[in-house]
């Protein structure tokens, strides 16, 4: 790896051993995360955006410094299928993917989570087709929301390898046992080369721990079978036991997260809450456009507005009582997604957050925005325009229409 | 029958943590038809013992002892390949008793 | 007030300019700045027109989106020039680069700037052929973008490509290229 410096930087990391960092880009980040990991078994296949991150792993690989077994696949199904089997034989397992290549592992993705295979994902999201695009928009992560999985999103690059490693720990835990998603941008963020802060191997060693399976394959002295048929006897009573183990692993993700503060100086949280606590407008947007709205509520406060941002990092499970008092004293809130639910006339994260403030005696206004698809640049003064509205909707007191695409041409 | 358990009973992502838990579910009850040696015919050729799907036809020092009918389905694979003239093993009716 | 120097490359793919927007962004992180490098990769072909861009600051910024008012724009191919507007937002009082052996004043005439803009020629072409052997205009440019800027020091610049060329082409190359930066540096005309 190139350009790694040992430096003592002021401030937020002045009680941490060896604080390095390095220029990477997303990608790097989470291709060091995962030489730091050491997994025993990766089985990835390449696609855009995500590709530099797997061909960087196997150049790890080829060159020993990993332990890991490099599964080449032919698909994305293969490569799911073969994690499941690796980490049903206790295997810590990671892979990767965008896009198309989350489509075609929908079949085994709910069967990752039902079986409880502590898996864990990197996605670079990307677009879905048609018509064809290779940028960002959040169609993968956003449309496999519902398939069990702990779902982790990322600013920046920084984000991104910081929630690969704790992704293992919470993964892993005895209580939690479920495969986790960590998303970030495309290109945006994958292919943009940035300042990543870095953690030295053995502290992430130490941190990660091992893998220690409940039950699994390999073990002779406790033969088990694993995705045996439940039908209408025994069906329901999985799908409660794997819901409640989502819902419960929140408490898991804030530990883990105030663990890895002490080790890195970065504190997580289940979303950033920024500038919120007076806030009258606020946004709620995840990974990379969050990080463009903060510079407009620092550009708004200076000007006297009272302008907040929360910005989800936890969307599965949901932090719905969490998100909702950190939101209930607004004026007006704009959710924004980086997806559509056609025909739902709603994106998701706004049905999330709206459905969080159900029974709230004073709801604030809410309308909701589709951005950015297909990466298109989401700007400043796009974002400024949202605050304008949000101010001219708490004034008015009323909200004429409560979803509309930012940016589009009509 | 059996006290069926709760999702906080049960063990984690659809694992059965013992094995040979099938002995316990026991299919003799999906016959309709019911396989009937007739030991003197019987060559104890062996060709029922590999051919029975659900294992049943219980052997000692190369002699056919019985047919489990815990477990037997009533397939009638075993009658289907006896090869001996006139069949060693015939299906018949089951007369169930409530 | 946070502060953060904004950098836009106008090239063709192929030319480098996402490799140098990197390589700039890089050299930046090592002497301890904030910075990001990084495409727009929507037209990226050979030969098609694209962009690049740089932030650099000495605080942390999360501007993840297009530089829409650059304080410096650099472009690496002049037959850019006459297809599209390069000094597009340009900052009052920015500055444009470009790689030509024309002179300032030519050049002023042809993009027909506002005032206050500063121009800048350097023949990156001209340089790379000369330390190279071909045609590779990013490296002496990040020279000339050192001396325009000054946000980052041209030492700093030097270490860090000798070390991340190093590791992936001859020594031969990596001194040739070395040689562009400074040059870049030194010829900067305007």
């Amino acid at each position: 790896m190139t350009n790694l410096q040992t430096k003592k930087e002021p401030g937020s990391v002045k009680d941490i051993k060896s604080a390095r960092f390095a220029a990477m880009t997303g990608n790097n980040a989470i291709a060091e995360a995962m030489r730091q990991i050491n997994p025993d078994v990766v089985a990835a296949y390449p696609i855009t955006p995500q590709t530099e991150a797997v061909e960087e792993f196997a150049d790890f690989v080829a060159n020993g410094k990993v332990k890991t077994e490099y599964v080449a696949v032919e698909s994305e199904h293969s490569s799911m299928s073969a994690c499941i089997g690796a980490s049903a034989a206790g295997a810590r397992t990671i892979t990767t993917t965008s896009s198309a290549g989350f489509a075609l592992m929908w079949e085994m993705l709910p069967i990752a989570s039902g079986l409880r295979t502590p898996i864990v994902m990197y996605v670079a999201n990307r677009a879905f087709s048609a018509p064809l695009n290779i940028h960002c928009s959040h169609d993968d992560t956003m449309g496999g929301r519902d398939t069990g999985w702990i779902q982790l999103y990322s600013e920046n690059a920084q984000e991104g390898y910081d929630n690969m490693i704790q992704a293992i720990r919470i993964a892993e835990d005895q209580s939690v046992r479920l495969p986790v998603m960590v998303c970030l941008d495309g290109f945006i963020i994958s292919h943009s080369v940035e300042r990543v802060d870095l953690l030295d191997d053995e502290t992430v060693r130490k941190f990660i721990g091992e893998n220690k399976p409940p039950y699994h394959l390999l073990n002779v002295a406790k033969p088990i079978t694993i995705g045996a048929c439940a039908l209408q006897d025994y069906y329901t009573e999985h799908k409660r036991q794997h819901s409640e183990a989502l819902i419960n692993s929140k408490d898991k993700i804030l530990q883990v997260a105030d663990e890895f503060a002490k080790i890195s100086g970065r504190k997580y949280g289940l979303f950033e809450s920024y500038k919120l606590d007076d806030a009258e407008y606020g946004l709620v947007i995840i990974n990379s456009a969050a990080g463009v709205a903060k510079m407009v509520v620092d550009d708004l406060r200076g000007k006297g507005v009272k302008a907040g941002l929360l910005k989800p990092r936890v969307y599965r499970p949901f932090p719905g009582k969490e998100i909702r008092d950190a939101l209930k004293h607004l004026k007006a809130i704009a959710v924004m997604d980086r997806v559509d639910a056609f025909g739902a006339g709603r994106t998701p994260t706004f049905t999330e957050v709206a459905s969080a403030m159900y029974g709230l005696e004073k709801q604030p206004l809410m309308i909701n925005y589709v951005y950015g698809l297909g990466g298109r640049d989401i700007r400043l003064e796009d974002i400024n325009n949202v605050y304008e509205k949000l101010m001219d909707i708490a004034k008015k007191g009323k909200v004429d229409k409560v979803f509309d695409y930012l940016t589009v041409r009509e | 029958m059996k006290k069926q358990m709760t999702r906080k009973e049960m063990p984690l992502g659809t694992v059965i943590d013992s094995p040979g838990c099938s002995r316990e579910y026991k299919t003799g009850g999906w016959r309709n038809l019911i396989p009937v040696r007739n030991a003197e015919k019987c060559t104890n050729c062996l060709i029922c013992w590999i051919y029975c799907p659900e294992g049943c036809i219980k052997v000692k020092d190369g002699k056919i002892t019985e047919i489990d009918l815990d477990y037997c389905k009533g397939c009638g694979i075993c009658a289907e390949e006896c090869p001996v003239k006139g069949k060693a093993i015939t299906m018949v009716e089951e007369k169930k008793e409530n | 007030m946070l502060k953060v120097t904004e950098i836009r490359w106008h090239a063709r793919g192929g030319q480098g300019a996402m490799l140098g927007a990197r390589a700039l962004a890089r050299a930046a992180i090592s002497q301890g700045k904030y910075a990001q490098g990084m495409p727009e990769f929507g037209p990226e072909r050979m030969g098609a027109p694209m962009r690049a861009y740089n932030r650099i600051s000495d605080n942390k910024f999360s501007l993840y989106c297009a530089v829409v008012n650059p304080d410096v724009v650099v472009v690496l191919d002049p037959s850019l020039i006459s297809t599209i507007d390069v000094s597009e937002g340009l900052n009052k009082g920015g500055a444009i680069i470009i790689n030509t052996p024309k002179s300032v004043d030519e050049i002023r005439k042809q993009l027909k700037l506002a005032n206050g803009s500063k121009v800048y020629t350097i023949d990156a072409t001209g340089i790379s052929v000369a330390a190279l052997g071909r045609p590779m205009p990013n490296t002496p440019m990040l020279g000339a973008i050192v001396k325009v800027t000054d946000v980052i020091k041209l030492e700093g610049l030097l270490d860090d490509i000798k070390h991340s060329f190093g590791e992936k082409f001859s020594g031969k190359v990596v001194e040739g290229n070395l040689n562009s930066i400074k040059q870049g540096y030194e010829k900067l005309n305007g």
